[in-house]
């Protein structure tokens, strides 16, 4: 009834949704700032990091334990598995100046970090 | 001990209230059990696999092959989901009535019993992996106690298993008549929340950049990390910092459910009026 009218709206919405994602994905990857993360023997190092506000952040991490771990901020909303002696990409969106904590979620207690941006 | 005791609940928590309403939802389907158990452990199996070639799946597509992953189990879960809610529509009546010991039926059902058995297994492989990669990181380095460590995890898994119960019998308690209606909102909800999430994870890898900008936050008010938050962040796909792009597919799944419900929902003939919604 009233619904099947919207149904070709809701194509044209995804159609113009998808060229926009094509059109603004290749500018959005080039101005993140890049940062170097390792992990060993349940530290992060260097435990705190810093970057500026407003740009796109990529945090490369290198966990260097023969175990898994599982990098998480809540502030940030970021949660991914590192799986033991590998490298992980982290993307994290632009963020506002302020201090966001990080830690591994499997030794939550010891294992912290801070991302400072400014 | 406590602390494995809370990572294994955070872990089940998630998917002990989707099999809750898996359960509920399929309460009167025959042979729901065999069909749910056997999600529970594919998703398990599943669990143990991913976890052993999380390495690998890591490395896949420039490093995002765990966010990718991620988004497309849950795109198959959301696609699960909605293909129910629409089988329901078009079967529920059916389901309540005689007809359900046709023989017919009963081939009906399995199909959509496939599809929540699928949603299951989606979900406990999605939580399994990360309690499997944890266990077995303390059971390797033992450093802890491997006996409190594989006690803490089996409260942790009792108590999701008790989450999974509380919102079974919740949900059982809702008189029949309101029970469709009820198990037909959660289900939507539940999918739109799922296809949110995918988005966010498409958008965590760079993949999706559209629309990326936080509309809201409420962390101040509830917090998606807090127990309740989460509880809601599963069944409703709550997230106190939401991008337009996932408030649009959040909307969008709504719409084109109600809307397949709609077209393909009204039974070829049936004497019994239309029940009021």
């Amino acid at each position: 009834m009233s619904f099947s009218c919207t149904l070709p709206k809701l194509t044209t919405f995804a159609a113009i949704a998808l060229i926009s994602i094509a059109a603004t994905g290749a500018a959005r990857a080039q101005s993140a700032t890049e940062i170097q993360l390792s992990y060993k023997d349940k530290k992060f190092d260097p435990a705190e990091i810093s970057a500026a506000a407003n740009t796109p952040i990529v945090i490369k991490l290198k966990n260097l334990d023969a175990k898994a771990m599982e990098f998480e901020s809540k502030t940030l909303k970021v949660e991914k598995v590192v799986a033991g002696s590998s490298d992980a990409t982290i993307n994290v969106r632009a963020q506002k100046p302020g201090r966001y904590e990080f830690f591994d979620e499997y030794n939550e207690k010891v294992a912290r970090g801070a991302l400072v941006v400014k | 001990m406590i602390a494995a005791l809370i990572i294994v609940f955070r872990e089940v928590f998630e998917a002990g209230l989707i099999i809750g309403i898996v359960l509920a939802v399929t309460r009167t389907v025959p042979h729901r059990n065999q069909w749910i158990a056997g999600g529970v452990l594919a998703g398990i199996l599943a669990a143990c696999v991913v976890a052993i070639f999380a390495g690998a799946l890591s490395n896949l597509f420039a490093g995002m092959g765990q966010e990718l992953f991620n988004a497309a189990i849950l795109s198959l879960a959301v696609v699960m989901l909605t293909w129910h809610n629409v089988w329901m529509a078009r079967h529920g009546k059916e389901l309540a009535g005689e007809l359900w010991a046709a023989g017919r039926a009963v081939v009906e059902g399995s199909k959509s019993l496939l599809a929540l058995a699928i949603v299951v297994g989606v979900a406990v492989l999605r939580e399994g992996s990360e309690v499997v990669l944890f266990l077995y990181g303390v059971m390797a380095g033992g450093s802890d106690s491997g006996l409190s460590v594989a006690l803490g995890g089996f409260i942790g898994l009792v108590l999701g298993a008790l989450v999974c119960m509380l919102t079974y019998f919740g949900l059982v308690k809702i008189p029949t008549r309101a029970l469709f209606a009820t198990t037909t909102i959660l289900i939507a909800l539940l999918a739109a929340g799922m296809a949110a999430q995918a988005a966010a994870f498409l958008e965590k890898a760079n993949w999706l950049t559209a629309l990326d900008n936080v509309v809201w936050d409420s962390g101040w008010l509830l917090s998606d990390s807090s127990l309740p938050g989460k509880a809601l962040h599963t069944l409703i796909g709550y997230t106190d910092q939401p991008t337009a792009m996932q408030l649009v597919v959040y909307i969008a799944v709504l719409a084109v459910t109600f809307a397949l419900m709609r077209l393909y929902g009204a039974p070829a003939k049936t004497v019994t009026p239309a029940p009021a919604e």
